[in-house]
């Protein structure tokens, strides 16, 4: 049986991934980062999950204006990291896992979540740098990766409710699947940050510190935040947080918090990093 | 039509991404995200002008583009995600382009500086109703 054993939350700052590509991570700047990170990078090395679901959310890479899916999914055996103006990330392709993604979007779609289904998906920093940060520079990832894609440019945005219950069906679909896989689950983007306007760089730490002991301890009390509270308190790209909801819905009620981190800034944002397990693990 | 009031009008220096500036921007958006081939930033930068008449832009637009108004770009309907395409491409940073966004005299090292200690406070800046 397939199990969901843990979830990660990580801010996925491109910026986290040019100083990994460009060697700067032992500069003033990123040291502390990336002492900070560590742990969980330790942490996953010793968990060793098979498959990781990553939630996160492209930016203008692999989908555009076109067509804004809400839940996309990626099924395909592999995804190429994109292009985003500066030539594609040097990382290695992303292997996917068809048959446990196709196992989880036929549960889904049959529990009433929508999702569009993606073949054709050229991966973005918002998957790849959450996989440096928790697996550094390896020659192959040692994870084959379900991307999860959400929507959170183009409002509106999904609810966190609609999220949380989201992690909630990803659970019951990996747990209906047959073979033995470990399954971790990460939770991508935030914490606050703006990128945009005259508010450019707005920081709301105190914010985002409650926010994650109630993601941690009483999720229920955050999943009806409106997005305009989001859109206020944390900028407007701090929204994306909504991302860890799904990874949150994902595992049960009272779980243990293996790891916390935080630091302000990173590039922008107030960098947030987050291990939970499962009580039972 | 008429513009409808949305309770989150109310964030100041905020640009919301919602149908309504999809739709005024959306060939902008367009034009950004193009920058994502090599092939089509190497003719950009060929002819700026030529490139842009592939897209229907409006005058406002078009000026916004070749004279790099990042924060008129938001106003005619562009996307940060989008619109920082078109900065990448100029080889600036997100804080160079915080900076220029913020309307004020900041230059990049001020907004570095901005950053590391804390980032723009948001006291002060939750409400148009607090800041005026």
């Amino acid at each position: 049986m397939a199990k969901v054993i843990a979830g990660v939350g990580t801010s996925h700052i491109p910026a986290i991934g040019a100083a990994v590509d460009h060697n700067k991570t032992q500069e003033a700047y990123w040291k502390p980062v990336f002492e900070g990170m560590e742990p969980a990078k330790k942490w996953i090395e010793e968990t060793k999950p098979d498959v990781c679901i990553v939630v996160f959310n492209d930016h203008a890479s692999a989908f555009s204006l076109e067509a804004t899916s809400t839940f996309a999914i990626g099924v395909a055996p592999e995804f190429q990291p994109a292009d985003e103006g500066y030539g594609p990330r040097k990382v290695p392709v992303v292997k996917g896992s068809p048959e446990l993604a196709w196992h989880i979007t036929e549960s889904l779609i049959m529990d009433e979540f929508d999702m569009t289904i993606v073949n054709e998906m050229p991966v973005d920093h918002g998957l790849t740098v959450p996989l440096s940060i928790m697996y550094g520079q390896p020659e192959e990832w040692p994870c084959e990766v379900i991307p999860l894609c959400v929507n959170v440019i183009q409002y509106p945005q999904p609810t966190g409710n609609r999220c949380f219950n989201l992690g909630k069906a990803i659970r019951k679909a990996v747990e209906s699947y047959p073979k033995d896989t470990k399954v971790a689950i990460f939770g991508t983007g935030g914490l606050s940050h703006q990128l945009q306007g005259e508010r450019a760089g707005l920081i709301n730490a105190e914010y985002d510190e409650q926010w994650l002991d109630d993601l941690v301890a009483a999720p229920e009390k955050i999943k009806h935040t409106s997005h305009t509270e989001y859109l206020r308190e944390t900028g407007s790209e701090g929204i994306e947080a909504i991302m860890w909801l799904i990874m949150r819905g994902a595992l049960d009620e009272d779980v243990k918090q293996v790891y916390r981190f935080t630091h302000c800034p990173v590039s922008n944002t107030h960098y947030g990093l987050l291990v939970l397990e499962n009580q039972d693990e | 039509m008429t513009h409808q009031e949305k309770d989150y009008h109310d964030i100041p220096g905020t640009y919301v991404f919602d149908g309504s500036h999809f739709r005024k921007g959306y060939h902008l958006n367009m034009f950004c995200m193009s920058l994502n081939k090599q092939e089509n930033r190497d003719k950009f930068r060929h002819d700026e002008e030529a490139y842009l008449a592939q897209y229907p832009l409006t005058d406002e637009q078009r000026k916004a583009i070749l004279e790099r108004n990042w924060l008129e770009m938001l106003r005619l309907g562009g996307n940060i995600y989008y619109t920082f395409k078109l900065a990448i491409f100029d080889g600036m940073t997100m804080q160079a382009a915080g900076a220029a966004m913020s309307n004020t005299d900041m230059t990049e090292e001020d907004f570095k500086q901005m950053m590391i200690s804390g980032g723009r406070s948001i006291d002060g800046n939750r409400s148009k109703k607090e800041t005026k």
